[in-house]
């Protein structure tokens, strides 16, 4: 199953080492890293998406996570009322009519052209990850050359209902 | 040697080193012995100790290695960190195997390492190696010190990160320019370690839990690990299982933390632990694990492990709850004050008649055996004979393989804190290092290294500390020329295809102590062995006595690995 997880680190040499390498050496399967800083000077924000086999395994990772003396604090924020976000660079080959075509397939995803050279144009998409993917599916068909995403980050909403209508795992 | 004031550099000059100032942060964190060995990087440290007016013992190793597992044997004994220092690049990596022989049997140690120049940190300079990649995964925590300002709170909170919590190594790696850089002022120490609070108290509503179902209980019993030792919860341990009749198994690591001859002892669990101590784990009802991370080599196949119990699990580190047992009760706190909040608690005496006199005939019926020689002399009865003769009151040094589990199952421990092995690594060429830091530790308490002869190949340079500091440690060397377990598992698995585990050339053990002025004697006829062991007891001084047994003993009974904890093999004749 498919989990966000978002720590809180202090912003030490070599944290990211530490816990990607724990990680790694726990066998933990990750699908994406963000990390950043945050609103707070000297302390950093990871977002993590995982799949994890079942809950047992889950939780020996937000452990093993809590366990860092860098980490401060370690939440699986799955099943609450999030804002993820992701940002992909795509890069098709185009020129003339298929510029169009493109510029026509991009616009309810509210992506933009960032790049215009004689035989590619490249595309700047943001939104939660399955948007993305959808975008880059359509863009398949017209050759990508290159593509870079930034992974997932994500907090929760400003408010948070009793009922959570969201089914994160789903569409991250 | 003793580090006294050799010059009075103080009286005329203020200005101190970035080495004196790591000094005087050894000194307030209450350091008495330093396990350690010079280089390129660290001789600023070096001159700041040959400078230094404060009274700690350095103890020069002959190899990185023997320093750490000195340290080791230092901290299992005492309760303090163990302190090491090394050079930068190989003397670090020298150190790797012990860091993580620490980090897996939770030992508090500290080692300051030395490194390049921060100018030269990245370009492969001489003797460079990437310590804090490196020891990152084997470490509990680990710094590199980037400004001279920040060492005394570095030191401070290696110390503090060490020796708290789940004890474990902690790296602090000290460019030579930082050591070397003067500096007019001693900066204070202040803490800062907001995301590392061992939590030590027990929920209460937990504790109420295991109260009710060890009042429910019919076929309790008791998993004691290394955190009673660390918690120093023998005595709540004890009263515990005394006042309900608790049946109680030790893990490797933690005997010693329940007498060894008490009647509801059943003796070491796991791989070659006793038919009644996994028997009990396979049939109890309710097991309370205290301080203990459910080894493969304790559960055996996990399918099997403890089918018909409710989990309790006391651990001061709560990610070893549920990692490879599912845990109905988890307690997250320190041994000691879970065990004396359930002693507060109102439980019922357990229903569990039946069960103990289950227990105690397991124990009575399969105890622990051995086919004991007529000529040569039978490894299992040689460790009694040495039980026997220091009245089991010895500390126990071991490396890893038969001798070491022969010196589980035949060395029963009354008391804590005497029992000195490498049980999570396995690490070969542990015990006799360990046995050097075990004795600086504890001066005035006869320690006894039991090595094979394999093991104590690997680290037998330190044989020169020995001299050096007249440590009167008796090495035994439980000598089968084989690498014993190997040889064992490629009798029992492997159709006798005895690959690479004979030695066809040993030393000559007594000479190899000789030329290092060590007393060596060595026995190998049965009927020698009592009085050879007395001389070397009593001799004033170290000795090493070399024991020729019989290379063919296997170490019974066993769990066959992929077993589970109720098929065990060699249980009788």
């Amino acid at each position: 199953m498919r989990r966000i997880i978002i720590a809180t680190v202090q912003n030490r040499g070599g944290v990211l080492n530490r816990i990607t390498g724990m990680l790694h050496k726990r066998q933990f399967n990750i699908e994406s890293i963000s990390v950043g800083s945050s609103e707070t000077e000297g302390i950093s924000k990871m977002t993590f998406v995982v799949d994890v086999k079942d809950h047992q395994k889950l939780e020996q990772l937000t452990k093993q996570l809590n366990k860092q003396i860098d980490v401060l604090k370690v939440s699986d924020i799955t099943e609450r009322a999030i804002v993820a976000r992701e940002l992909a660079l795509i890069k098709v080959g185009g020129s003339g009519q298929l510029r169009a075509e493109i510029q026509g397939i991009i616009t309810p995803f509210r992506a933009s052209v960032i790049d215009v050279s004689k035989d590619s144009l490249t595309i700047q998409v943001t939104g939660r990850p399955d948007k993305v993917e959808a975008l880059i599916a359509l863009l398949r068909p017209y050759g990508i050359k290159e593509l870079t995403k930034t992974g997932v980050t994500a907090f929760l909403r400003g408010q948070q209902p009793s009922q959570v209508a969201e089914i994160n795992s789903f569409t991250i | 040697m003793k580090v006294q004031a050799k010059h009075d550099v103080g009286s005329t000059k203020k200005t101190l080193t970035g080495a004196d100032v790591l000094i005087h942060a050894l000194v307030d964190a209450g350091v008495d012995t330093i396990f350690g060995y010079p280089g390129g990087a660290v001789l600023p440290i070096y001159d700041a100790i040959y400078r230094s007016e404060a009274s700690f013992e350095h103890v020069l190793s002959r190899h990185e290695q023997g320093s750490i597992h000195a340290a080791e044997g230092y901290a299992r004994v005492t309760g303090k960190p163990g302190v090491v220092i090394a050079t930068s690049g190989p003397g670090a990596t020298n150190l790797i195997t012990g860091i993580t022989d620490a980090m897996m049997d939770s030992l508090p140690i500290v080692i300051f390492t030395g490194q390049v120049a921060s100018n030269v940190i990245g370009t492969d300079a001489f003797q460079e190696a990437d310590v804090m990649g490196i020891t990152t995964p084997i470490t509990k925590y680990n710094y590199q010190v980037k400004e001279l300002s920040e060492l005394p709170k570095v030191v401070k909170e290696a110390f503090h990160i060490a020796s708290t919590g789940r004890p474990g190594p902690v790296v602090v790696d000290i460019p030579k320019d930082v050591s070397a850089e003067l500096s007019s002022a001693v900066h204070e120490a202040t803490f800062e370690l907001p995301g590392y609070q061992p939590n030590k108290t027990p929920n209460p509503l937990q504790i109420i839990k295991l109260a009710d179902a060890l009042s429910r209980a019919k076929r309790p019993l008791v998993l004691a690990g290394a955190g009673i030792l660390f918690a120093e919860a023998t005595e709540e341990l004890k009263e515990l299982a005394e006042r309900y009749q608790l049946p109680v198994i030790n893990t490797l690591l933690g005997l010693g933390g329940f007498p060894g001859s008490h009647e509801l002892f059943l003796g070491m669990g796991g791989m070659h632990g006793t038919y009644a101590a996994n028997m009990g784990m396979y049939e109890c009802d309710l097991l309370i694990n205290i301080g203990a991370r459910f080894d493969d080599r304790l559960t055996g196949n996990l399918e099997h492990f403890a089918p018909k119990a409710r989990i309790a699990h006391i651990d001061i580190d709560p990610a070893e709850i549920g990692k490879n047992v599912q845990t109905e009760i988890p307690v997250v706190a320190d041994a000691k004050e879970a065990l004396q909040a359930l002693l507060l608690r109102s439980i019922t005496f357990p229903d569990h008649q039946d069960w103990k006199v289950k227990l105690t005939r397991y124990k009575q019926d399969y105890p622990l055996w051995y086919e004991r020689s007529d000529k040569e002399i039978s490894p299992q009865w040689l460790l009694e004979t040495v039980h026997r003769l220091t009245q089991g009151e010895a500390i126990v040094t071991t490396d890893v393989g038969q001798h070491q589990m022969w010196a589980a199952q035949y060395y029963s421990f009354e008391k804590p804190n005497r029992w000195v092995t490498s049980g999570g690594l396995g690490t070969m060429g542990f015990g006799f290092p360990a046995a050097i830091g075990a004795q600086l530790g504890e001066p005035n308490q006869l320690v006894v290294s039991i090595v094979g002869d394999g093991g104590f190949q690997m680290t037998a340079q330190e044989l020169a500390v020995v001299k050096e500091r007249k440590l009167p440690i008796k090495i035994i060397i439980v000598n089968n020329q084989a690498l014993g377990m190997v040889r064992q598992w490629q009798e029992s698995f492997y159709e006798e295809r005895y690959s690479e585990s004979l030695f066809m050339e040993n030393p000559d053990f007594i000479k190899l102590a000789e030329s290092y002025g060590i007393h060596g004697m060595s026995v190998d006829k049965e009927t020698e062995v009592i009085d050879v062991l007395k001389k070397a007891f009593s001799f004033n001084g170290p000795v090493l006595v070399d024991c020729r047994v019989v290379q063919q003993e296997c170490v019974y009974p066993m769990i066959a690995p992929g077993k589970g904890i109720h098929e065990m093999i060699g249980v009788s004749k």
